[in-house]
């Protein structure tokens, strides 16, 4: 019995380890077979609108100025939110050496690296000629031309697309030596391709003394990655000067609420599949706890960013700036506007109760309230401040959300869902080594030295 | 088409395979006190006491990341000045070669490169001990500490009384 925590014990063997992890790999039952038919149904949804839109262009889509960025630009900045959650529980929280970290840092990550898939397809959407979007990036072409630098939209290109590789790699990476001991109880066919997959793991001395140190590196250069990358999402908005949009408080407000968003969808997520996948005895209430704190930590952060930005709008004396903080919670939107402050500043705080941290059914209600909430907290800042800009012509214009908008916006989850699913039934979705390194192997004499 | 596969030669030796994590230190302490230097540790995890029975310092992997990214930072500053001056285009009346944006370019291409090249480390460091095929048993994965000691067939009866008597629970022979 390894004690993690005061109130985090282990009583598992290795071997109980192995077998309940590989256990979730096996034949899943009827839920799972129907979340996946519905993930794949909404995929086809956004298949056809995107098809519609190939065809016809991103005119259905309710784009007509001033709203030139709409619901494609607030999904796109909600995924990449989403993804932040991930890479803290599995880099900085590596870092920190936080034990509950291990028995969910998996699934956070495979989250993360979905849910970047899924934002990196918005953008491409979003540019309309979908067919170029290559143009984007830096290469010789017989224009003799090359992307601008100083645009906070190039950063944005290389930022996402780092994002994605680093974590893909990180996921990768972290799974080589669970794939082996997957290997190593399969049997046929699977055997075969999980032996490919292993890479010739096979827990040498030699090979965990390269693979610790490489995966500690590779934790640190994802912690400021992760930082920068919302970072540079804020300052697609940030450096620009449309009020509402150019603050300085912009990059920390938009990690805060990115992470709080992720960890919405970690609860979500992970609360459904430890019962379907009988994980209960790995990831336990002292888990769901611990994210709870994570999530009221951000929501706090996101309470004070949205009282600053207020403050700021008054403070400021610029009568646009204020004019659009005024339309967000009293404007025609207004619904939009309070789904926004009360899901993220105000739904978190009931997190302050152990209570509720610990009660399962209250946390999953609660993380979809962060979910819905953090989306419109995107499309509060997209379209208030694009219909509240210097021109008074763009005044009486509305951000209208159109089929296309919410087609596409139901593909995005069920393009997601899809790769979460099949990778939770592929892939250990807890790290089987992970949890190993926690527990103490057995010992012949009594009382033999730990450190 | 035939990829050029190394030839893996088998090492001959005696491998062992361990329920205690003491009794495995102890015999990979005596083992190399008494000469073998040739040893494959196995386990399931990494474990700090089987690297410092087996005296291991730290991975020069971390060479790899420091240069791979340092040259993502270089190939970051190096790309945005070379393409803003190759064609120049003046917007916000900012100056063509304008260090603070080009700044991000560079900071994410210290972390792609430098990511990369710290797996490739991994892969370099690695693959110079996989030309030789040595003795495994898929426990080890599992919960078994396997210890593997390089020796010729007239050393490997008394290894193994050797090995039992420091516990080990399952000694086989591998010849080449």
């Amino acid at each position: 019995m390894a004690v993690i925590a005061p109130n985090f014990t282990i009583t598992q063997t290795h071997a109980d380890v192995t077998r309940d992890v590989i256990a979730t790999l096996e034949k899943p039952n009827r839920g799972y077979y129907l979340a996946l038919f519905g993930a794949v149904g909404l995929f086809i949804i956004g298949l056809i609108t995107f098809g519609v839109l190939l065809r016809d262009g991103l005119g259905h889509a309710g784009y007509m100025p001033p709203i030139m960025w709409a619901v494609y630009i607030t999904t796109f900045v909600f995924w990449v939110g989403i993804g932040h959650a991930g890479t803290l529980i599995s880099a900085i929280l590596f870092l920190f050496r936080s034990p509950w970290r291990t028995a969910v840092y998996r699934a956070t990550e495979a989250m993360t690296v979905f849910a970047v898939m899924t934002a990196g397809l918005f953008p491409i959407i979003h540019i309309g000629r979908q067919w170029v979007f290559y143009w984007l990036l830096p290469y010789p072409n017989q224009r003799y031309l090359w992307p601008n630098f100083r645009s906070p939209l190039m950063w944005d290109v290389f930022a996402i697309s780092t994002y994605l590789t680093v974590s893909t790699l990180f996921l990768i990476f972290g799974l080589i030596p669970d794939v082996a001991a997957v290997r190593d109880k399969a049997t046929g066919w699977r055997k075969f391709i999980y032996s490919q997959l292993s890479l010739g793991w096979q827990g040498t001395d030699t090979q965990w003394r390269h693979y610790s140190r490489a995966y500690l590196y590779l934790a640190a250069l994802a912690t400021p990655l992760v930082l920068s990358v919302h970072s540079v999402v804020s300052w697609d908005f940030a450096s620009s000067i449309i009020p509402g949009w150019h603050g300085t408080i912009f990059a920390p407000y938009f990690v805060a609420g990115a992470i709080y968003s992720g960890i919405g969808m970690v609860l979500t997520l992970l609360i459904p599949l430890r019962k379907a996948l009988r994980l209960e005895h790995m990831i336990t209430e002292y888990h769901f706890d611990n994210l709870a704190k994570l999530t009221l930590l951000t929501g706090c952060i996101l309470f004070y960013a949205y009282t600053m930005e207020y403050f700021v709008a008054w403070y400021s004396g610029n009568t646009f700036e204020q004019t659009t903080f005024w339309m967000r919670p009293f404007g025609p939107d207004w619904w939009a506007g309070w789904a926004m402050i009360i899901c993220n500043a105000f739904v978190s705080q009931l997190l302050w109760f152990r209570k509720i941290r610990t009660n399962l059914t209250a946390l999953f209600v609660i993380s979809i309230f962060i979910n819905i909430g953090m989306w419109f907290e995107r499309y509060v800042i997209i379209s208030q401040s694009l219909t509240n800009d210097y021109m008074p012509w763009a005044w009486e214009h509305r951000m209208s959300p159109t089929w296309a908008d919410w087609g596409i916006l139901a593909g995005s989850f069920g393009w997601f869902g899809m790769y979460f699913l099949l990778f939770a039934r592929t892939f250990p979705i807890v790290a089987i080594q992970e949890i190993k390194e926690m527990i103490p192997l057995p010992r012949r004499a009594r009382g033999g030295g730990h450190h | 088409m035939k990829l050029p596969v190394p030839r893996r030669t088998v090492v001959p030796g005696v491998l062992a395979s361990f329920e205690h994590i003491d009794a495995a230190t102890d015999a990979i302490r005596s083992l190399r006190s008494s000469g073998h230097r040739d040893l494959t540790v196995y386990t399931a995890s990494p474990n700090h006491e089987v690297e410092d029975a087996m005296g291991h310092t730290n991975s020069p992997v971390r060479l790899f990341t420091l240069v791979g990214g340092l040259t993502g930072c270089a190939a970051g500053f190096a790309m945005t000045i070379w393409m803003a001056r190759d064609w120049p285009v003046l917007t916000g009346g900012k100056p063509i070669v304008s260090i603070p944006p080009f700044v991000v370019i560079a900071f994410e291409l210290t972390i792609l490169i430098g990511a990369f090249a710290t797996l490739f480390g991994v892969a370099v460091l690695s693959l110079a001990k996989a030309r030789r095929k040595i003795a495994y048993d898929p426990r080890f994965t599992d919960d078994r500490i396997g210890v593997f000691v390089a020796a010729r067939a007239n050393q490997a009866a008394a290894l193994e009384r050797m090995l039992r008597e420091a516990g080990a629970v399952e000694v086989t022979h591998a010849a080449a």
